[in-house]
C-alpha cells in the first residue's frame, strides 16, 4: 500500500505563563525591560515549556481513514493544526503526499453583508478551490444545501441552519487527496447530519484519505479503519477501530467523570479537580439514572485578593449544542460575586429529570482568564434512560424538565 | 503533489511563487473588503467622494483662508487635494493593513494559506479610494483651470513609492499587533502624527533648509513632493529628499516583510 501521510517524530512544545495569555502588551513589554535595566534583577523564571505533543509518529496509507481519539487535551488538537499548516511543529517531519484540504470549521471566510453566491466563491477560494473548478460545481452545492432560492440574499437574513448548510456544501464538495476533518463539522438538524456523515462516507468510498476526530464513538466507529489514540501529547495505542475504541472507552470513561488541570494556571486562582457526581450519593458511574440529580463539584484555591467574578458552567449535548449555562453567582441573581482567599468547594446541582437520556459534556471557564481561557468539555457523563422521563413518553425537546401545573 | 511540514528554522522563506498561486483567493479578500466596506456604510461609494472632498474643504479654509498658508502659486484646493490624494491612501491602507491579520485571527486559526496574502488584499480597499479621489482632483484642477505640469509621466513612479512605504510599514505593524494588542491604540494616533509630519496641509519649501533632509526622511514628504512636482511643476524637485525616502521606504519594506515571516509562524499560536 502506498503511504498518503506519514509524521515521524512530531513534537509540539507551548510556553506557558507569560501573563496567562500567549500575546502580551507593549507597554508591559516595555515597563518589564526598563525594571530589568534599571534593577540589575534576574530575569523573570522562564515560562515553563509544556508538550502539546512528544514523539508522535504514525503513517497513513493512500484511501485509509484514519480515527483520532483522545481525551481533551491530549493533543488531537494540535495535531491536527499541525497537519493543516496552521501551526509549526517544534520537531519532526511529515510528509503529505497528495493534493490536502483541512476542515476544522466550515464557512471560514463567510460574510454576512455579502449573498450565498459570493460567500460559496469566496469560501471555495478560501478552502483552496479554483474559480473554474468553483463554478463547475456551483450547481451542486447549491442543490445540496438546498437554499436556492435564497442565493442572493446577504447570508445575514440566512436561519443558522441555511447558513449551516451551505457552509457544508461547499466543504462537501471539494476534492482532495487528503482530508483532515474536524467531526464537530457535522453540526445541524439530524436529517442533515445524516447527510454529511454520507458524504463523509461517499469521500471515503471514493478512494480519499480521510483523518478525522471525533468524540463521538460512534461515528468513528462507522466511518474509520483505524484509529490512533492519542494521550497527554503521545501515541497511546494505534490499531483497527474496534479493538482501539473499545479499550479506550474502557480506559476512558471514568477518566471524564474528573479533570485536573495538567499544569498550573495563573498565580491568582487555580482548579485542583472537578469532578462529576450523582447526587444520590452512589459511586462515581459514567451513567446516571435519569431522574437522578448531578452534582458538578468545583474544589479550588484563591491565592490573592480578587476582583469580584464568577465560574460559568455550560452544559452541551452531545452535538455540542450548549442546553444552558450557569455562573456561581446565580444564587446572587447578580453577575458577579465576591471571593475570598483561601481553598474552597462549590458545588452546582443540576436536578433529575432536567436532562433527556443522552450524552452530556461540560465546559468551565476559568473566573480570572480572558475568554480564550475556557476549560472545554473537560467532563462528560451520560444520562440513561433508566427511570427517565423521556422514557415514558419519548416527548420532544432538548431538555425534559418536569414542571408544575394546576390542575383544578 | 508532495508537502513536507517541519520547523522552519533560521530566515524565514520568502515564497511569493506561494502567494502567486493563491492570487484568486487575494483577488476573492480584496473584493470582500471593497464591497463590504461600501455595503456598510448607508451612503455607499458616495463617501469614498465626500471624504476627500469634505478633508479638501475643511483644509482650505483652515490653513488656506484663515492661516494663509502659502501654496506654491496655485489655489489652495488645488495644492492640499494633491497632497491629500497619497496620504488618504497612506492612511487608509495602512489601518487596513496593520489589522488585517488580527482582524481575521479566525481564518488563521483555522486554515493554512500563505498569510501575506491578508495584508495585501487589504491594501485594495485603499488603492479603490485613490482612484475615485483621482477623479475628484481632476475635476477640481478643471474647475481651476489649473495646467498640468510636463512631468506628469512621473506620477505612477511616485505612487509606487507610496505603496511600498504603505506595505512596508502595513506588515511591520500588522505583525507588531498580532503580538502586542495595544497597537491598537498606537496606530490611530500614528497616522494622526504622521499628517503633521507630512507636507499636505503647507509646502516643504518652508520647511528651513536647515531640517529639511531629516524632514524628508519621511517617506511621504518625497511622496507628496513629488505629486506636486509631476502634476504642478511649481518648485524644482529636491533630489536628496526622494532618494532618502525610497531608501528609507526600501529597508522598510525588507525589514517589514522579513520580522513578518518570522512572526507568522506563531500567529496561530498567539490568535
Amino acid at each position: 500500500m502506498n503511504e498518503a501521510v506519514i509524521g515521524q517524530g512530531i513534537g509540539k512544545i507551548y510556553r506557558l505563563g507569560e501573563q496567562g495569555t500567549a500575546y502580551t502588551l507593549l507597554r508591559e513589554r516595555i515597563f518589564e525591560t526598563a525594571k530589568a535595566a534599571f534593577r540589575k534583577r534576574e530575569a523573570a523564571p522562564a515560562p515553563e515549556p509544556f508538550w502539546a505533543l512528544k514523539d508522535v509518529s504514525f503513517s497513513i496509507g493512500q484511501a485509509e481513514v484514519i480515527g483520532l481519539i483522545g481525551k481533551n487535551g491530549a493533543g488531537k488538537s494540535t495535531l491536527l493544526r499541525i497537519l493543516s499548516r496552521i501551526t509549526e511543529p517544534t520537531e519532526g517531519r511529515i510528509d503529505l503526499f497528495g493534493r490536502v484540504s483541512s476542515l476544522l470549521e466550515v464557512g471560514i471566510g463567510f460574510h454576512p453583508e455579502l449573498s450565498g453566491r459570493d460567500n460559496v466563491y469566496l469560501n471555495g477560494a478560501i478552502l483552496g478551490m479554483s474559480r473554474n473548478e468553483i463554478r463547475r460545481k456551483f450547481d451542486e452545492i447549491v442543490e445540496f444545501a438546498e437554499i436556492a432560492k435564497f442565493l442572493d440574499t446577504p447570508v445575514k437574513r440566512y436561519s443558522s441552519g441555511m447558513y449551516v448548510r451551505l457552509a457544508f456544501a461547499v466543504a462537501a464538495h471539494l476534492e482532495p487527496d487528503i482530508l483532515i476533518v474536524d467531526e464537530v463539522l457535522a453540526v445541524g438538524d439530524s436529517a442533515f447530519q445524516q447527510k454529511c456523515l454520507g458524504k463523509m462516507r461517499d469521500i471515503r468510498s471514493e478512494g480519499r484519505t480521510v483523518i478525522v476526530v471525533s468524540h463521538n464513538m460512534a461515528t468513528i466507529a462507522s466511518l474509520c479503519q483505524r484509529v490512533l489514540w492519542l494521550d497527554s501529547g503521545r501515541v497511546k495505542m494505534s490499531g483497527p477501530t474496534h479493538e482501539t475504541v473499545s479499550r479506550y472507552l474502557s480506559e476512558g470513561a471514568s477518566h471524564e467523570m474528573s479533570w485536573s488541570p495538567r499544569h498550573p494556571s495563573n498565580a491568582e486562582f487555580e482548579y485542583h479537580t472537578i469532578y462529576v457526581v450523582p447526587a444520590d450519593g452512589q459511586e462515581l458511574t459514567d451513567s446516571i439514572p435519569g431522574d437522578t440529580a448531578v452534582d458538578v463539584v468545583f474544589e479550588f484555591s484563591v491565592v490573592k485578593p480578587l476582583a469580584d467574578q464568577r465560574i460559568e458552567l455550560h452544559v452541551a449535548n452531545e452535538f455540542g449544542e450548549v442546553l444552558f449555562t450557569t455562573t456561581s453567582a446565580d444564587p446572587d441573581r447578580r453577575r458577579n460575586h465576591p471571593w475570598a482567599i483561601g481553598r474552597h468547594t462549590y458545588v452546582c446541582h443540576i436536578p433529575g429529570n432536567l436532562l433527556p437520556p443522552g450524552r452530556y459534556r461540560l465546559s468551565v471557564t476559568h473566573p480570572f482568564g480572558y475568554w480564550s481561557s475556557m476549560h472545554e468539555n473537560i467532563l462528560a457523563f451520560t444520562i440513561t434512560e433508566q427511570n427517565s422521563v423521556f422514557a415514558i413518553d419519548g416527548r420532544a425537546g432538548m431538555i425534559t424538565p418536569l414542571l408544575d401545573w394546576t390542575r383544578d | 503533489m508532495h508537502t513536507v511540514i517541519k520547523p522552519r528554522r533560521g530566515l524565514a522563506q520568502l515564497d511569493l511563487a506561494e502567494v502567486w498561486e493563491y492570487r484568486e483567493l487575494l483577488g476573492y479578500l480584496a473584493w470582500r473588503d471593497i464591497v463590504v466596506r461600501y455595503k456598510q456604510t448607508s451612503i455607499g461609494i458616495l463617501w469614498a467622494f465626500l471624504r476627500p472632498f469634505l478633508t479638501m474643504v475643511i483644509f482650505t479654509v483652515v490653513f488656506g483662508r484663515i492661516a494663509k498658508l502659502p501654496s506654491e502659486g496655485v489655489p489652495y484646493a488645488v495644492f492640499t487635494f494633491i497632497a491629500l490624494l497619497p496620504w488618504q491612501f497612506f492612511a487608509t491602507a495602512f489601518a487596513e493593513t496593520a489589522g488585517s491579520v488580527v482582524g481575521n485571527g479566525y481564518m488563521i486559526t483555522k486554515i493554512y494559506f500563505p498569510r501575506l496574502i491578508l495584508p495585501l488584499a487589504s491594501i485594495a480597499v485603499g488603492i479603490v479610494d485613490f482612484l475615485v479621489s483621482f477623479v475628484i482632483l481632476i475635476l477640481i484642477m478643471l474647475w481651476y483651470r489649473t495646467p498640468v505640469s510636463v512631468h506628469a509621466w512621473a506620477l505612477p513612479l511616485f505612487f509606487l513609492l507610496c505603496v511600498v512605504f504603505t506595505i512596508g510599514l502595513g506588515l511591520f505593524t500588522a505583525a507588531l499587533y498580532v503580538r502586542y494588542r495595544d497597537m491598537r491604540h498606537l496606530i490611530p494616533f500614528l497616522t494622526q502624527f504622521g499628517l503633521y509630519v507630512s507636507p499636505v496641509a503647507y509646502s516643504t519649501t518652508s520647511v528651513s533648509p536647515k531640517w529639511r533632509f531629516l524632514f524628508s526622511l519621511n517617506p511621504m514628504t518625497a511622496v507628496i513632493d513629488g505629486f506636486r512636482w509631476s502634476l504642478l511643476g511649481t518648485t524644482p524637485l529636491y533630489v536628496p529628499g526622494i532618494i532618502a525616502g525610497t531608501a528609507t521606504s526600501i529597508v522598510l519594506l525588507v525589514a517589514g516583510v522579513y520580522y513578518f515571516k518570522v512572526t507568522e509562524r506563531i500567529f496561530a499560536d498567539v490568535m
